[in-house]
């Protein structure tokens, strides 16, 4: 395989995982969405499997299949389990409506787009082009954070954005070290299941995962 | 060989042996307070042992400490001035530990005093180190144990709300006046190593640097603002009166007798011995503060009817005294003049030395009344010298003591500030010239004020019948407490009547900080005459004045009591009024009604008389209400503001918490993106 055409097919999976963020951005249901992060989850350990072998950096195959189990198989699993169990199939609602949110990601993938623009210039890597939509990827994850008021969809915006690092890492350095990575894999696992605690905790509490009703823990004037 | 420093650190380091044992043994509370404060009074002899050999040595010792930071060990100096501090700790440090274990007894009964004997003995350490500290690291850490200590030592008694409002009070002040220090420090650091290094942090370092005047400057007046608030100078002063009444009285002897005098020291040591070089107008701002403070801090005084607040406004008086001598010793030094700025100087550590003797007996004795009568308000008492001769006796000699009158150590030291005050025609300068003898007129009424203010203290609460409505059962104070007030009351009777021997044993100070000594002028004929500068301008023999008034006072009392019949106890005369009783007396209100009307511009002054309605005529009420309150204008012109400037700023901040996530996610999100567009 040639660079050019590692390259395009890079590009080409940048763009799906753009899509799927997007698709995070705009989805109402619960499975609909993890099904989507599990789809960008495919996208990325993909991508990361191409990268590893267009740079000779073997290590990343590793990345790639601990991607693959984690964030394809293992967390969209928990995450289903949680749903069940706590019954919450019915459609999230956003605090910002739907059209609105999707100029604000389209901004900001403008707005990255411009912030990495003197990166593109300088760097040699196969996967420069790539950057923009990594960063992009994390501030969507953020803004899902911010604009979804169920605790889940907050915890899927989270892991959106871990995906957005992780992409931005192979992009623009190869990957980090294979300590690091298995660090960080590690920590998203016992943060999900941390926050697989706490939903039943919360859920016990306030009988609902909706975080607006957390607002009562504030401390009064 | 070292040995007096090491035997100052050995005096220190054996105040941790009651703070480490009195976990184990507080079940036995008797036992604790018998071994802290005996390990106190030891430590405390030590000290003074050590801190007046080496004022008396004149040499200087350092130690390098094995702890501190890494690389940045920590520094001991000991040299006469430290020594000199040290000494004066020492001696109301025994003084008070020897009254405190009469004095907690009365406080066992109730309470436990675990953590009064261990921040007791913290405290204490932390005052000795201040001074003995040769590097701004640990002295601020010094400082801040000191300052920490105190705080729970206000905060004893701490089921009260007035004590956890004044401990939080002086913490407040406390803080803010370490900042400033730490600043202070951090400016001389810099410029003596320049700001990329950390070897500047030493004293040395810093004497060893020239300071540009700008930056000297700016380091001079963080560090006097720092100290400032410690010392309560006006109108840094509102922790004072409220930390220092509800603190336990031999703590408040401590606070006020040498805690002020820490602060004191880091004046002196900054700018005398770390700056050395400054213009006149730093000691003219030191002397007009404490000009203010010396006026208003009587004035305040003859306001209060408490007796300990009243004690209390008198410390920002007395530190106004000291420090008038400090910056005349600052003026004179400018101006190249280094025999009369060593004259201004010793008057300064002298009065010291002085208010933390009489200061402490004062407060020892208004703790022995506090321990008799459980009141703090003067209007309440009366008469208690039938019921307490040794207490009112020794209160007494504080009272003569604190209104500078002879024989006792007052009057020496205020006269000394007098003297300063009269040589200063001799300035270059003829602004100067005319303007410092004013200051002489303040201080003057300042001592004028001073005595009315124990007239009244002493009057009110020793003397007359008693106020109150109902009487309790008064004791007088026992041995350890009567030994304590003892002590100190013989300290001032001495240091008034030989002042010549004490002036030769202090002179090493402006020898090491200006190069000169006074000894050979001011002792020039002797133990017997002080004669500053020269005898034909002024001289005095505290021996020869002392025995005058001992033998009028005993021909008066021959006279008196050797005729019998020459007294005799008859009623009062009750100016043909029949039903006279002990509320018509004089009280302490009534006793400052004039100074009141007088001054009454300075203060806050809310005065309302009530008749009650149900007279049968307007001239004849049945009941008539009177209230009067007193306070203080800079609460209103300088705290008022800051207090709701704070509030204000933190409910507008307060807004941001806004108890939902996705505020705080857009906050960060914002600063990401901010900081992405900007960096």
């Amino acid at each position: 395989m040639s660079l050019q055409v590692a390259a395009h097919i890079n590009s080409f999976l940048a763009a799906f995982v753009l899509l799927t963020a997007f698709g995070m951005l705009v989805q109402r249901r619960m499975y609909g969405l993890i099904h989507l992060f599990a789809w960008q989850g495919l996208f990325l350990s993909i991508s990361t499997a191409i990268v590893g072998f267009v740079a000779g950096k073997h290590h990343l195959y590793i990345s790639s299949l601990l991607t693959l189990s984690l964030k394809v198989v293992l967390l969209p699993y928990i995450l289903h389990v949680l749903i069940l169990r706590l019954r919450i199939q019915k459609e999230v609602e956003t605090v910002v409506n739907v059209p609105l949110t999707m100029l604000i990601g389209v901004a900001l993938v403008i707005f990255s787009y411009h912030l990495t623009a003197p990166v593109r210039e300088l760097s040699t890597l196969v996967t420069r082009s790539t950057l923009a939509v990594a960063l992009a990827t994390v501030m969507i994850g953020l803004l899902m954070m911010i604009t979804r008021r169920h605790a889940v969809t907050q915890i899927i915006g989270f892991l959106a954005m871990e995906n957005g690092l992780f992409f931005a890492a192979t992009s623009a350095t190869y990957g980090m070290p294979l300590v690091v990575e298995l660090g960080v894999a590690l920590d998203v696992l016992i943060a999900a299941f941390i926050f697989g605690i706490f939903f039943f905790h919360i859920h016990t509490t306030f009988d609902s995962l909706d975080v607006d009703q957390m607002a009562r823990l504030k401390e009064g004037d | 060989m070292p040995w007096q420093i090491d035997l100052a650190s050995y005096a220190v380091s054996m105040l941790l042996l009651p703070v480490v044992l009195a976990p184990v043994i507080a079940r036995n509370q008797r036992l604790l307070s018998a071994i802290a404060f005996m390990v106190a009074s030891v430590s405390s002899l030590v000290m003074i042992v050590a801190g007046a050999l080496t004022v008396w040595s004149g040499r200087t010792q350092k130690i390098v400490l094995l702890i501190g930071l890494p690389d940045l060990p920590f520094h001991l100096r000991l040299d006469p001035l430290s020594g000199f501090f040290l000494t004066v700790i020492g001696l109301l440090a025994l003084f008070v530990s020897v009254y405190s274990k009469g004095y907690v007894k009365g406080i066992l009964a109730k309470r436990s005093i675990t953590s009064l004997t261990i921040f007791y003995c913290i405290f204490l350490a932390g005052m000795y180190m201040v001074v003995l500290s040769d590097d701004a690291l640990i002295f601020l850490i010094s400082w801040e144990v000191m300052a920490a200590a105190s705080y729970f030592l206000v905060m004893f008694e701490n089921e009260r709300i007035e004590n956890r409002r004044a401990a939080f009070l002086y913490m407040v002040v406390a803080h803010v006046g370490a900042i400033a220090i730490l600043l202070s420090f951090g400016v001389l650091a810099g410029l003596a190593a320049g700001f990329g290094s950390f070897s500047g942090y030493t004293f040395d370092a810093m004497r060893a640097a020239k300071f540009p005047l700008e930056w000297a400057t700016a380091a001079f007046l963080l560090s006097f603002f720092g100290f400032a608030a410690k010392a309560g100078v006006v109108p840094l002063h509102v922790w004072l009166p409220e930390a220092h009444p509800v603190a336990p009285s031999n703590v408040s002897a401590l606070m006020s007798g040498v805690m002020l005098k820490t602060a004191i020291y880091g004046i002196i040591r900054v700018t005398f011995d770390l700056i050395k070089v400054f213009p006149w107008w730093w000691g003219a701002i030191v002397l007009i503060l404490g000009l203010i403070s010396a006026v208003m801090g009587v004035l305040y005084a003859l306001m209060q009817h408490d007796l300990k607040r009243l004690l209390a406004y008198h410390s920002v008086e007395n530190i106004g005294i000291i420090l008038i001598g400090v910056g005349l010793a600052m003026i004179f030094t400018s101006f190249n003049m280094p025999l009369l700025a060593a004259l201004a100087l010793i008057a300064g550590i002298y009065h010291t030395l002085n208010h933390a003797m009489f200061k402490g007996l004062l407060f020892m004795g208004a703790g022995a009344v506090l321990h008799a009568t459980h009141e703090r308000n003067m209007e309440e008492m009366g008469g208690l010298i039938h019921m307490m001769p040794w207490t009112a006796a020794l209160f007494l000699v504080g009272c003569v003591s604190i209104s500078a009158l002879p024989p006792f150590n007052g009057f020496v030291s205020e006269w000394l500030t007098f003297q300063a005050f009269l040589l200063s025609p001799s300035l270059p300068s003829p602004l100067l010239k005319l303007l410092i003898p004013m200051g002489a007129a303040l201080l003057a009424l300042t001592g004028a004020l001073a005595a009315a203010c124990f007239v009244k203290a002493f009057g009110v609460t020793f003397l007359g019948h008693w106020r109150g409505h109902h009487r309790p059962n008064v004791h007088e104070a026992d041995w350890f407490m009567r030994i304590g007030m003892i002590m100190a009351a013989f300290t001032c009777l001495l240091l008034g009547i030989f002042p010549t021997i004490l002036i030769g044993w202090l002179d090493t100070i402006p020898e090491q900080l200006l190069g000169t000594k006074i000894a050979t002028t001011a002792g020039a004929f002797g133990w017997m005459w002080l004669t500053p500068v020269a005898y034909e301008r002024a001289s005095y023999s505290g021996p020869i004045v002392f025995c005058g008034i001992l033998v009028v006072v005993l021909a008066a009392y021959l006279i008196l009591h050797v005729r019998p019949g020459a007294i005799q106890r008859v009623p009062i005369w009750d100016c043909g009024f029949e039903k006279i009783n002990q509320r018509m007396q004089y009280n302490a209100t009534s006793f400052s009604m004039p100074i009141r009307r007088i001054f009454g511009f300075l203060f806050h002054v809310k005065e309302q008389v009530r008749i009650s309605p149900q007279a049968a005529h307007k001239a004849f009420p049945k009941k008539l209400y009177y209230s009067l309150r007193v306070r203080d204008r800079f609460w209103g012109w300088l705290y008022k503001p800051v207090i709701e400037l704070s509030f204000w700023v933190s409910r507008k901040v307060g807004r941001l918490q806004q108890g939902r996530i996705q505020a705080y996610l857009i906050y960060s999100f914002l600063t990401i993106i901010v900081l992405l567009v900007f960096l």
